[in-house]
């Protein structure tokens, strides 16, 4: 709970009660107990009104990847729209930097977009009249920045994202990585607080699109922007984000690590979401650590709570005697043999049946 | 665009000044080598130069000639009148050729006249009375269509009846029928031809644009003196302008029919002409219909302007208020056509929905409409039966036989549409007299009369050569070329002044169509409801002969220069705004988003992206815009528009000015080449890269 409490106070995002319902009469929706509480399916029979994003909260903490995922039809891009004012909420209520951004008017929104956020689109949206340069200098251009300088900048970007040597190449002449590194430089130019992503590498080949999650990685770590990052795909979430929302019919399901997720999955819908995931690679030795038993022998390897399963497995089999976890203060907390390695490599259920609810759940 | 999208094409920022961006946006730091004018600032330069040249050598070398004054290519052309007219019933090329065309069409459009239209020799009414057409027609629209377009019919033609337009209204049917039945008869098989055989198509396929974008009045004086004045001229002339829709939509059908159906059909062992009747034409049969439609839309069009040539129909009730400026008698028939244009296109419509066959569309009606289409076949029976009885009775009554219309009674519509439009002018003209005075003083002064004075009075070598270099600047070669051959024979017409003082007027109205054009396109096509509230009336206008809409711009600014080109803005500014709305339409939704999320305001949004991505359609606007206005011109001579308007209409009413006539027929057909040549070559090299 403190945690909680302390990423609302320091949060740069933080989302209230957010409600978007398209449809006649939206605005009656999220005020009616009764309609609140119908299903997707039963709202649009009752009212003709559809609720693509239903009674979401969250908060995102400085520096924090924050991923939200969900089938296609789940509202994820429409919350993100709803995020920077593309499409107009229904209800709630958005902060940004201590600012309720529901609150200010046209000018004040369009400085916000031309300072402090940036997004990149799925299918790019780049400006098929302009060389590479001139479209990741235009988010400096509409802002009045001179032709010097936003060029030396555009070019400052597009070094950071590798295009260098292709700064005078039109869009339609790269490649579709190529044209989303020019997207997320033009995100980059304006120097964001914050970086939207709507299902960026959806439309990218499985390697180029692994190369610009690696790429997304690099980035952050470089310039440790906050960073909304929308995606269908559950081993992209894993790969990039520090927490990950899961959404369904509009409404949030569950909101934690990767770890979280797939340890302890909220329903059967998360559940079937995460289930065939290498969870050697998800799962820390916590998530499937047993209490110590009379008779373990205490000479086995140390290994802390943290560390990824398919990280220790190679210790563990080769001491062919338990590992012992211990926590900060060293003190022992738990066990794991070969028994709960195997369990997690070679089976995906039992784990998830046997530890269901975490040994430790502090974090 | 091939060369376009290849990175040496773009050395330096030649290209990226096309593209309409405000300011040239090449990056220093890019660009390498020397550094080139933007096309703007060569257009200016070039403009510039021409100007101060102007000034310096006006009027001299300009070429003119008189109103009255002929070419030694005018007597020439007279003289060939002269033989043909010698000739006519000698020479065997007349005898055997264009004398038996003639015989043939003139029979074939006699009949449909003397069904409906006027008395066969020796009897007093048309075979077909007023009820039994009105009866005959109801029947086969409910039969071929449904019951509404049935009812829209009956309703549609008692209409016409009681406005007391009722024998023009079935002459101008009479002849639509007639060029309509010729069209189909040559044009779905040629269709066919084109949807099977590639060089067919590709071999047909200019000659059907030139069909459609010549104007009309250019090719009218050649027919009429070949086929002579009247019926089969006016058939001819139809024909040549109503035949490409169902030419083009023929073998547009033919081509998407499903390669899958073509090849499971061979594989059965069918013939091709098996394949042909069983699989091909049942499966087109939609866009054929659509086709037939459109080529009735473009022969109603066309029927009132072969008026001009002695035509029969409407088409001449409004020639004739035209010329007295009348304008509630011009409305009166221009609404006739209009009621004409619904019915037929409403009719053909229902066909065309009807021939999508049955099971799959009635799953979707409505109780009512499912009852209705039960009781079909019986009412159809009755319907028959009624219908016979009509005919009969328009055949022995009288009173069945001639509309029972009596001039100034109390069903005669036509009077009231008459003084509704009369006082609807009137009022105008008294409560906006800044509309009509102010504006056109405003754009008489501030840009026509610059403009012509500068085409006009400056030497034709200089003008030739300032266009020519715009040509080069614009398209280089593809535009340079077809503009020196152009420019060289309207020198060789005689009419190098004229055909000057034609492109000023030509070059004004277009832009003001581009005006418009861009400004209520960027509009619908950034707003639904913009969109939903304009297209209707943007149909409407472009179903609407151009005769009709001349009278009350005539009656507003009074005949002259101005009227020719506030009516040619009327004719051109629909397609033009089309055009526009579509392409800004066509602009991808996230790139649009992906600059709003970046803060743009929505005037940037417009300027930098939204226009700039729309620059082809923009170019083809112009293109379209420019070729409209032309075909304009001869309409604009007729209320004195002046210059090769008034020249082409002279040919047609004075003996000894035929040949000068025909002179700027071309003259004007050669503007439009080198407009049409130099803008699309510029749009081909402006409307780079991203398609």
């Amino acid at each position: 709970m403190t945690d909680q409490q302390q990423r609302e106070t320091e949060s740069v995002i933080s989302v209230r009660d957010l409600w978007k319902v398209f449809g006649p009469g939206a605005d009656k929706v999220p005020r009616s107990p009764e309609l609140a509480a119908l299903s997707r399916r039963e709202l649009i029979d009752a009212t003709g009104c559809t609720a693509a994003v239903r009674d979401v909260t969250f908060d995102v903490a400085p520096g924090e990847v924050f991923v939200v995922m969900g089938l296609s039809g789940s509202g994820k891009s429409t919350l993100l729209r709803c995020l920077t004012r593309l499409i107009e909420p229904t209800s709630g209520t958005m902060m940004f930097g201590g600012q309720d951004i529901l609150a200010v008017d046209a000018r004040r929104l369009r400085e916000l977009r031309r300072t402090k956020f940036s997004m990149v689109f799925q299918h790019f949206g780049l400006l098929p009249h302009r060389k590479v340069v001139e479209n990741v200098a235009y988010g400096l251009e509409i802002r009045g920045a001179s032709k010097a300088e936003r060029t030396r900048r555009a070019m400052e970007v597009i070094e950071l994202v590798g295009l260098s040597g292709y700064e005078s190449s039109y869009p339609d002449q790269l490649s579709g990585g190529m044209q989303q590194r020019v997207g997320l430089a033009r995100a980059l130019a304006v120097d964001p607080e914050v970086l939207f992503f709507d299902e960026p590498f959806s439309a990218l080949d499985p390697l180029i699109r692994r190369d610009m999650q690696n790429e997304v990685i690099r980035l952050h770590k470089e310039v440790g922007k906050t960073m909304v990052f929308i995606t269908h795909d559950l081993s992209e979430a894993l790969k990039l984000g520090d927490r990950i929302m899961i959404m369904r019919d509009g409404a949030q399901i569950q909101v934690g690590t990767g770890d979280e997720l797939v340890g302890a999955p909220a329903d059967d819908y998360v559940r079937d979401f995460v289930q065939d995931v290498n969870r050697s690679h998800v799962l820390t030795l916590r998530w499937i650590m047993r209490p110590p038993r009379p008779g373990d022998p205490m000479d086995g390897p140390v290994l802390g709570q943290d560390v990824l399963v398919h990280e220790a497995v190679r210790a563990v089999l080769a001491a062919r005697k338990p590992a012992r976890i211990m926590d900060s203060a060293d003190n022992l907390i738990g066990m794991v043999g070969d028994e709960e390695i195997f369990g997690v490599i070679t089976s995906t259920e039992t784990v998830a049946a046997a530890s269901s609810r975490p040994v430790t759940v502090a974090r | 665009m091939s060369t376009a999208t290849t990175p040496t094409a773009r050395d330096g920022g030649d290209g990226a000044a096309g593209s309409g961006t405000p300011e040239p946006v090449e990056v220093g730091v890019v660009v390498r080598g020397r550094r080139r004018l933007t096309t703007a600032a060569q257009v200016a330069v070039v403009l510039v130069v021409w100007i101060v040249a102007w000034a310096a050598l006006r009027g001299t070398h300009t070429l003119p000639l008189a109103p009255s004054d002929l070419t030694s290519l005018h007597h020439s052309l007279n003289d060939a009148r002269d033989w043909v007219d010698d000739n006519r019933n000698s020479s065997p090329i007349f005898l055997y050729v264009f004398n038996e065309i003639r015989v043939v069409l003139n029979a074939l459009s006699q009949m449909f006249m003397n069904l409906v239209a006027v008395p066969p020799e020796g009897a007093q009414f048309p075979r077909l009375g007023w009820l039994g057409v009105v009866a005959l027609f109801t029947f086969v629209a409910t039969w071929l269509g449904n019951l509404r377009v049935g009812l829209l019919t009956l309703v549609g033609l008692v209409f016409l009846g009681l406005q007391g337009l009722w024998v023009p209204s079935m002459e101008t049917l009479a002849v639509t029928a007639a060029a309509v039945l010729v069209a189909l008869a040559i044009g779905i098989p040629l269709g066919v031809l084109a949807g099977f055989n590639n060089r067919f198509d590709r071999l047909i396929t200019p000659l059907l644009d030139f069909m459609q974008t010549m104007p009309p009045f250019v090719y009218l004086a050649p027919l009429a003196l070949f086929f002579g004045i009247g019926l089969a001229s006016a058939v001819i002339t139809t024909l040549v302008f109503a035949a490409p829709p169902v030419i083009r939509l023929t073998a547009h059908g033919i081509r998407s029919v499903n390669k899958a159906t073509v090849e499971a059909s061979q594989s059965l062992g069918a013939t091709p002409g098996q394949t042909l009747r069983g699989v091909l034409l049942p499966m087109s049969r939609r866009t054929i219909v659509l086709g037939i439609n459109q080529t009735i839309m473009a022969a109603l069009a066309m029927v009132t302007i072969a008026a001009l040539i002695d035509g029969p129909g409407l088409g001449k009730n409004v020639i004739k208020a035209l010329s007295t400026v009348d304008v509630g008698t011009a409305f009166n028939a221009g609404l006739a056509l209009v009621v004409l244009a619904i019915v037929l296109d409403r009719t053909t419509t229902a066909m065309a929905l009807r021939s999508e066959g049955g099971s799959h569309t009635q799953r979707h009606r409505s109780p009512l409409a499912r009852r209705v289409e039960q009781w079909r076949r019986p009412l159809l029976g009755v319907g028959a039966a009624i219908t016979l009885v009509a005919v009969w009775l328009s055949r022995t009554y009288v009173a069945y036989a001639e509309f029972p219309f009596t001039a100034g009674g109390t069903w005669d519509l036509g009077r009231h549409v008459r003084r509704g439009a009369d006082s609807v002018t009137t009022w105008v003209q008294d409560t906006f007299p800044v509309l009509s005075e102010g504006l056109m003083t405003w754009v008489t002064r501030g840009i026509i009369d610059p403009l012509q004075a500068l085409l006009e009075t400056s030497p034709w070598w200089l003008t030739s050569i300032a266009i020519l270099a715009l040509a080069w600047i614009l398209g280089r070669w593809r535009a340079t070329v077809p503009a020196v051959i152009c420019l060289g024979l309207m020198v060789w017409t005689g009419l190098w002044q004229d055909s000057m003082i034609t492109l000023a007027s030509t070059l004004v109205a277009t832009l003001l169509v581009m005006l418009l054009g861009v400004g209520v396109g960027v509009w619908m096509g950034r707003s639904d409801r913009a969109d939903a509230v304009i297209r209707p009336v943007l149909d409407a206008a472009q179903v609407l002969p151009p005769f009709v809409y001349m009278v009350p711009v005539v009656a507003l600014f009074a005949p002259g220069r101005f009227s020719a080109i506030v009516a040619a803005v009327v004719y051109a500014a629909p397609v033009a705004i089309k055009i526009c709305a579509d392409g800004i339409r066509t602009v991808s939704a996230t790139t649009v988003e992906a600059a709003v999320a970046a803060g743009s305001t929505t005037s940037q949004v417009v300027r930098k992206v939204q226009l700039p991505m729309a620059t082809p359609a923009v170019t083809l606007a112009t293109n379209q815009g420019l070729i409209f206005v032309l075909s304009m011109v001869v309409m604009g001579g007729l209320v004195g528009g002046g210059a090769l308007g008034n020249d082409v209409v002279g040919g047609f009413t004075q003996r000894e000015l035929f040949g000068k006539g025909l002179a700027a027929g071309l003259a004007i057909v050669l503007l439009g080449i080198m407009l049409d040549r130099v803008t699309q070559a510029a749009s081909r090299r402006v409307g780079r890269p991203g398609r």
